[in-house]
């Protein structure tokens, strides 16, 4: 990798990764005395910013790269589906909901595919 | 031994395994990986970014759609500092603080913290950000090098936590009518949006079903 390259790559991972996110921080040092966060503005930024992430979720789940498009999209969707009913059933454990998932994926993915 | 006392830190650290397999499978230096995780700190914006740069984005477009994600990052700071501060911090000193802030992190300090004595919060809080954030450096770094050397079903196993942490986080978190609706309207639109307007569907799905959601969640709750 050339020099120029190398530190345009890296400008382009502050600007697009480092500026984005902790232009949000910096403000909630500013507005930690400030901000409503019972508002309307708030509170439609946030709807936003789950409804990106739900669709980042949503598109991996759907539409895999790498590994995980090798995975039958029956045992993708199952694997979520019972990890969230598993989550929700035993009092919103992340943990539980997480084992469970990765259960259904990996024993759905060697039992199609074999060993 | 701390991490046996918070499940939330032993999710997090899976979870940044996979992302570390997530980036190799995308294309993304080990180099990059880490680098990425420092400067961002927050998985969602560092997946986000991940997915924007393999897909060929520009950088304005990257750099939107990590915001987005990223403006979560501003009710945790505002809900956490009012704890976690002393009367004369200063703001340099409280952004640094807020820099290793994240979900997990905050789920864990608003829990702890309340109930410590004021000066010794700080101290707790950044020996347990220091410890949390070393390590996972660490692990995004070990889960990029795996991921080419486990089985291919295995490593598949290793980018689904990812999601899939995803998805019991934010149903974790979302606790009202708009933030419910928001997750379902995004998971629909954005497969949608993927086939239509590939490349701007995190955008889209964002400011459309947040935005709907926004408006039926207060009505919803208005009844």
């Amino acid at each position: 990798m050339g020099d120029i390259e190398f530190w345009a790559n890296l400008g382009m991972l502050l600007v697009a990764g480092y500026f984005a996110t902790d232009i949000w921080r910096l403000a909630g040092v500013f507005a930690a005395a400030k901000v409503d966060e019972n508002g309307e503005i708030f509170r439609w930024v946030r709807a936003v910013s789950t409804a990106l992430v739900a669709a980042l979720v949503a598109r991996i789940i759907f539409f895999p790269i790498g590994a995980l498009a090798d995975v039958e999209p029956l045992v993708r969707f199952s694997a979520v589906i019972v990890g969230t009913g598993i989550f929700l059933k035993f009092g919103r454990s992340i943990a539980y909901g997480i084992i469970a998932g990765e259960i259904i994926l990996l024993v759905g993915h060697f039992y199609l595919t074999g060993l | 031994m701390w991490a046996s006392t918070s499940p939330a830190a032993v999710v997090l650290i899976f979870s940044f395994f996979g992302f570390g397999a997530f980036a190799r499978e995308s294309g993304i230096s080990l180099f990059d990986t880490v680098f990425i995780s420092f400067f961002v700190w927050a998985l969602p914006g560092q997946v986000v970014l991940v997915s924007e740069i393999a897909s060929g984005a520009t950088m304005t477009a990257a750099a939107l759609a990590v915001t987005l994600t990223a403006v979560r990052l501003l009710p945790l700071a505002v809900t956490l500092l009012p704890i976690l501060r002393e009367p004369h911090t200063p703001k340099w000193k409280q952004y640094l603080l807020t820099h290793f802030m994240a979900i997990t992190v905050w789920v864990e300090s608003m829990r702890k913290l309340p109930g410590m004595p004021r000066d010794e919060r700080i101290p707790y809080y950044s020996g347990f950000c220091a410890v949390l954030f070393v390590t996972n450096m660490f692990v995004a770094a070990i889960g990029h090098s795996l991921a080419g050397i486990l089985s291919a079903k295995l490593a598949a196993g290793l980018l689904f936590l990812t999601p899939l942490y995803f998805v019991l986080s934010l149903i974790s978190v979302s606790n009202d009518w708009s933030n419910r609706l928001a997750l379902l309207f995004g998971f629909i639109l954005g497969p949608i949006f993927f086939i239509y307007f590939r490349g701007y569907e995190l955008l889209l799905s964002g400011l459309i079903g947040g935005t709907l959601a926004y408006f039926a969640g207060r009505r919803f709750e208005q009844k």
